[in-house]
């Protein structure tokens, strides 16, 4: 049976529809559920197996990026999330998703202390909202995430996406292999002269895990790279392609993750 | 009970180091030493200490920032810092305050209290400072920080700080305690009383006057005529809605009105005219077929629509706000751009907003020219770094926080902008042709329907917006006509309709809230019933204390009006609830052929249907023409044109400004093909491409043209190589130029002179000429028509600035599929580069004079202006496509403003790739080497090709003008050889770069 994801919505989250996409596009089902209508009863989070919190601007990020967001989901919805976190079931924060599941304590969750908050997401060091694409190193090879996945390369849309942590807490993500992805001077730096780091992140870190790796938080939008005409170097690509009389591939890598998270319940 | 939540940051705050540097580089240097920011929460709330401890650990983050709570009584611990000067900066009362929204909202779900209405949450920041300032340095500091219209400002020095124990305890919160009342306004009086209140307003009780109604006599004798008829005088209320409905904002009665020998006045001849003829030629070739129509909904609803495929059609619209953003820029432009959004929601049943456009016309932002509203240096307007910097982040914040991609735009300078920047923004939308079976894009409210508002409350905000944009700026324009956006209230209503009840089927007509708010909407929309029965007392109000005719008329953002049936009311009530979206049914639709409103149980407004719509007069406008002739730069041709070239690169209007495009949310929705930065070297593309739909390879292309220099010399040719621009960009990249249609927006100075309205004649007609030679239709527009400043300079001296006309152009096309599309940058060395079209000694008003004049310090923007030959365009854009269609263009881009020698620098900037170009056959008629690069004649565009298709290319070219003009080549290196063979340029590819991102270096 296909796995079914729930993408939340609501408040100005808003990225669910192509994050709903890139799980059906994996071969799962996904359904967009608005946070007051789990808050009411009418769907229930035991229903699914993955759990996504999609990218946006959750309350506009007043009171501090995903902040808001993840206020109401502890008033009201924490049980449900600890019985899911127990079930071996997945969870992704993507982006403003991300910040939402940090402010929440459930990552990087270090010996598995559910709603401690221990990293932040900060204003980027430019103290603008920047848009382009980075390049990702896979560490943490342990997470079914990225299960087969060295390298990446997404687009990132953030104002508030540097990573932050007390030296102790750092210490331990990297002891415990908990950093999923670390910015790279990688192929689309290269492209388009970038440098590695987008934002001011401490240690180039992008995206992390908890200790059983099945819940993943980063920044940058695997889902904003699914088509291969995503890709900043895609009219270059294509016409190297065709003078090779060759077809152009279908995909970009964001889609891998999405794979990943269905595979893993098949 | 007043208490205070103080949060620091412990850690580096990028807020604070970002703002020190740019105190640093406005002249602090050496004395300023560092900058913290402490972000504030005031509550007027009875709180218990294990209650405040909830909400400040809530809102601070134990990672990165550490909290104070103070109380007035509290003494306050020494966290603070060492500083000299601490500046606080909050809202004035009234003015929306979305962060103290949502933690009011936070507060309720954290405690589950309630709020009074005397209770609220409010927020403000505050800034310390260390250096050695005096109290101006502090002064001058503080004003860059805040605006005076929206914002509140208090300042301490270290001394007044500690002893006052911190800064004040402010609560702005709104009193208005006067007793509502409805003035009957006497119109028994003199001409020149008339005028005055056409002009200055209803007068108070006190002798002020309310704002401006911007009715002309003409206007106000055919109120009082309608009223002795009636045989009563009109309340206050009925008075300010007739204003707002008559407005030029919202009747265009200058492009609808007679003129000289067009009865039928320039928008039916000229645009509209133009559409039916083209769509009754094109319907003659069938729906489907290419060059068929695809129109669907033109010049009815808030958006114009098109064709996508079988299932979707695409909308557009564009608008401008302008003179709120000279007031507030941020505020300005977030509503212009969050405004113009509901223009897609409201097409139709709900059109889903897929991408934004935006475009600022502003003046030099590096020069300091102070202006004034009022006489004796009173009412300063701010500086136009300050309008720039505001413009961007307002649209920054209200496209990014709505999830809508902002993908195309441009910004444009000229020094006549200082008095009133333009703003132009856009949307896309998409919807389904069929919903639940029905047609989506035709809506009718109904006798007996409940008028329904959504969304956000009414405040005083945005009161006269549409009437005082309706005239010249000067010092009598409200102050609130103000808004701010409030960006996720509207998500939350965008969400809810367009994604929810619109497929749900539950109402039968939706339209937007903007200019002149209910009294538009409603009106507008009871034209589909046939009238209306309002009552007043059921608007949600932000504060008590408004007056009816405010309630009416305020233009408070992020609401829509609907026409819900009575069965579907507690279906929709209850979506609306579970989604956090206010609802509420203030009145009735009815066919009584009346706008009748109730306010405390008393009629305050009866007013025939009939009158409020068709019952302003029409004026018979008479327009002049006096043939520009302007001097010619005359200078000798140098030999090397290396520097030129360069100088031209980091012209305002030429060079790169990547910084607003990448922190625009472009990649939101994952639609994104093409733009808005292509190539490696990210240049600045004025096309781009979207795949709307997830699952679908077609595409929309959205283009524009706008030559505001050209309007110096001839309307005619500014409107048609804007046209002729906007166009051949969307060719450029591969849409079939049957397929595309086009919006006009016109931003035009004092309309009321004769010269101006013959110039806007003109370029109308140029709308027509060039519409129905491309088959291109008009499917949306609107108008702006007195963008003038009037007031003071910094001598003193009273000054009238008028923008140039200003006409913006744009395109919507439709490719089928995407991954044909071609980009700018230029992709393997040996690939041949051609150039299509004739090149002419076309200069006049290019930017190329505008350098040249600049440096003589003289006005001689010259004569020789382009001019298009839509005929044998039209046929090299058609032989085009079809080579983009069988994939022989590796690259191309549109020549545009500063000619071939700038695009040329784009295509190798893009691609990092050298250019080795010779130009001793270049189509057309040139005598100068810097003429040829710099020439703006329309109808040219340059592509590179594989050598191997090189006769396959020619031959589908045949027939046209075009030359191989040289090759790519792998030396980053740009060699130009003249018409005669020599030497022109001769550069690295960095020095071009270079040149290129100098401009917006570090903003």
């Amino acid at each position: 049976m296909k796995p079914k994801a729930l993408v939340f919505s609501g408040y100005g989250l808003n990225c669910e529809e192509e994050t709903k996409y890139g799980f059906e596009l994996a071969g799962g089902t996904a359904d967009i559920i608005h946070i007051n209508d789990l808050i009411g009863g009418r769907v229930k989070l035991s229903d699914y197996q993955i759990l996504a919190v999609p990218g946006g601007f959750s309350y506009g990020d007043d009171t501090g990026s995903g902040n808001a967001y993840a206020n109401k989901l502890r008033n009201h919805l924490w049980q449900d999330f600890l019985r899911f976190i127990k079930q071996d079931k997945l969870i992704i924060g993507i982006c403003n998703g991300f910040q939402i599941l940090v402010n929440l304590g459930l990552l990087p969750a270090l010996n598995k202390d559910y709603g401690r908050r221990t990293v932040a997401l900060m204003p980027n060091d430019s103290a603008r909202y920047t848009v382009r694409f980075v390049d990702l190193k896979v560490e943490n090879n342990k997470s079914p995430w990225v299960k087969g996945i060295d390298t990446l390369s997404i687009p990132i849309a953030h104002g508030e996406g540097k990573f932050y942590a007390d030296k102790e807490i750092l210490r331990e993500l990297n002891k415990k292999k908990l950093v999923a992805f670390r910015y790279f001077n990688g192929q689309a730096c290269k492209y388009q002269n970038f440098e590695a780091n987008p934002n001011g992140s401490l240690e180039d870190i992008a995206g992390v895990t908890d200790e059983t790796g099945r819940i993943l938080g980063l920044m940058p939008h695997p889902e904003r790279a699914l088509f291969f005409t995503q890709m900043p170097n895609w009219p270059l690509l294509a016409n190297q392609y065709r003078r090779l009389g060759k077809k152009i591939p279908q995909e970009a890598p964001g889609l891998k993750i999405f794979r990943n998270a269905v595979n893993y319940f098949q | 009970m007043i208490s205070r939540i103080e949060i620091r940051s412990r850690v580096f705050d990028a807020r604070a180091e970002v703002r020190k540097r740019k105190f640093l580089d406005s002249g602090f240097a050496g004395k300023l030493k560092d900058i913290y920011i402490v972000d504030v929460y005031t509550l007027e709330k009875k709180l218990s200490p294990i209650q405040l401890n909830k909400i400040a650990s809530m809102f601070c983050n134990p990672v990165t920032q550490e909290v104070s709570i103070l109380d007035p009584k509290s003494k306050r611990k020494s966290k603070d810092n060492k500083f000299s000067w601490a500046i606080e900066i909050g809202y004035l009362p009234g003015v929306t305050d979305n962060i103290a929204a949502t933690a009011k909202e936070s507060i309720v779900d954290l405690l589950k209290v309630k709020f009074l209405p005397k209770e609220g949450v409010y927020t403000s920041q505050i800034t310390f400072i260390d250096g050695d300032l005096i109290s101006s340095d502090a002064e001058q500091i503080a004003e860059s920080l805040y605006n005076p219209i929206i914002q509140r400002c208090h300042i301490k020095n270290y001394q007044e700080y500690i002893r006052g124990n911190g800064m004040d305890f402010v609560v702005p919160k709104v009193k208005l305690s006067q007793i509502p009342e409805i003035v009957k306004v006497n119109l028994d009086v003199s001409d020149g009383e008339l005028i005055k209140i056409g002009k200055e307003g209803i007068a108070n009780n006190d002798g002020t006057r309310r704002g401006p109604l911007a009715l002309s006599l003409s206007f106000m004798k055919a109120i009082q005529t309608h009223f002795k008829k009636l045989g009563r005088k009109p309340t206050d209320i009925e008075l300010e809605s007739i204003a707002q409905t008559w407005s030029e904002h919202c009747k265009h009665t200058i492009f609808a009105d007679p003129i000289d020998e067009i009865r039928q006045g320039l928008f039916k001849k000229y645009i509209k005219g133009a559409t039916d003829e083209i769509r009754k030629k094109k319907s003659a070739k069938g729906r489907s077929a290419s060059g068929g129509d695809f129109c669907v909904s033109v010049f009815k609803d808030n958006s114009g629509a098109i064709e996508f495929d079988d299932d979707y059609l695409i909308t557009h619209k564009v608008e401008t706000h302008n003179s709120p953003s000279a007031l507030d820029p941020f505020g300005g432009s977030i509503t212009g751009i969050v405004g113009v959004n509901r223009d897609t929601i409201g097409f139709g049943l709900g059109a889903k907003p897929v991408a934004n456009f935006y475009g600022f016309c502003f003046a030099d932002h590096r020069v300091d020219m102070p202006l004034y509203k009022g006489a004796n240096y009173t009412q300063k307007m701010l500086s136009s770094r300050r309008i720039m910097d505001g413009v961007i982040e307002g649209v920054n914040a209200g496209g990014n926080q709505s999830g809508i991609p902002t993908p195309s735009g441009f910004v444009y300078f000229d020094e006549r902008y200082r008095g009133k920047p333009l703003v132009f923004v856009g949307t896309v939308g998409l919807i389904p042709k069929k919903i639940k079976g029905k047609s989506s894009y035709t809506k009718k409210a109904r006798n007996r329907d409940y008028i329904v508002m959504i969304g956000g409350r009414v405040g005083k905000d945005g009161i006269h917006g549409a009437t005082f944009s309706s005239e010249a700026m000067d010092s009598g324009s409200p102050s609130t006509a103000v808004q701010i956006g409030d960006p996720i209230t509207q998500k939350k209503l965008s969400d809810a309709i367009v994604k929810e009840a619109r497929e749900m089927d539950l109402y039968h007509s939706i339209t937007d809230n903007g200019a002149g708010g209910l009294s538009c909407s409603v009106a507008e929309m009871a034209k589909e019933s046939g009238g209306c029965i309002v009552d007043l007392d059921k608007v949600p109000l932000k504060y008590p204390g408004l007056e009816p005719w405010e309630i009416w008329v305020s233009e408070s953002q992020e609401r829509m009006t609907l026409a819900i049936p009575k069965k579907n009311w507690k279906k929709f009530e209850d979506l609306m609830k579970r989604r956090g979206v206010e609802a509420n049914v203030i009145g009735k639709f009815t066919d009584s052929k009346k706008c009748q409103i109730y306010f405390r149980g008393q009629k305050i407004m009866d007013l025939g249907m009939d009158f409020l719509h068709y019952g302003l007069p029409q004026r018979n406008l008479t327009s002049s023409y006096t043939k520009a002739i302007n001097d010619e730069p005359g200078f000798t041709e140098e030999k090397n044109l290396n520097r030129q070239f360069t100088e031209m690169l980091s012209r305002l209007n030429l060079g790169s400004f990547a910084f607003i495009s990448q922190q625009y949310d472009h990649m939101v929705q994952s639609s994104l093909i093409l733009g808005p930065l292509q190539g490696r070297g990210r240049v600045n593309a004025e096309v781009t491409v979207l795949k709307p739909v997830l699952n679908s390879n077609r595409g929309i292309v959205m283009s524009y043209g706008l030559y505001p220099s050209y309007s110096d010399i001839n309307t005619y040719h500014m409107a048609a190589s804007s046209i002729d621009t906007a166009i051949r960009n969307a060719v450029s990249v591969g849409v079939d130029p049957n397929a595309i249609a086009l919006l006009d927006n016109f931003c035009w100075c004092s309309s009321d002179d004769p010269e101006r309205l013959g110039q806007l004649k003109r370029a109308a007609k140029a709308c027509y000429d060039l519409s129905t030679v491309f088959e291109t239709p008009f499917i949306s527009g609107k108008d702006s028509m007195f963008n003038d400043f009037k007031g003071y300079d910094r001598s003193g001296k009273s000054i009238k600035i008028s923008i140039p006309p200003t006409l913006l152009i744009s395109s919507l096309g439709v490719v089928d599929d995407i991954t044909k599309v071609v980009s700018l940058d230029v992709k393997f060395p040996g690939d041949l580069v051609y150039i299509l079209g004739d090149t002419y000694m076309e200069l006049g008003g290019s930017e190329y004079f505008s350098l040249i004049s600049e440096k003589q310090r003289n006005n001689s923007i010259g004569n020789n202006v382009p001019k298009v030959n839509p005929r044998k365009n039209k046929k090299l854009y058609t032989d085009f496509y079809k080579s983009i269609k069988k994939q022989l263009i590796s690259s191309s881009i549109s020549i545009n403003r500063g000619g071939l020698g700038i695009a040329l620098a784009k295509m190798a900037i893009g691609g990092e790739l050298g250019l080795d170009i010779r130009l001793n056959n270049l189509p057309g008629l040139v005598r100068r080497n810097d003429f040829a690069l710099f020439s703006e004649s329309q109808g040219r565009i340059v592509v590179t090709v594989l050598p191997k298709n090189k006769n396959i290319f020619e031959k589908l070219m045949r027939g046209n003008s075009f030359a191989l003009i040289g090759k790519v080549i792998k030396e980053p290196k740009m060699i130009i050889r003249g018409l005669k063979g020599g030497e022109i340029i001769n550069t690295g590819l960095k020095k071009i770069q270079d040149a290129y991102t100098s401009t917006f270096k570090g903003y």
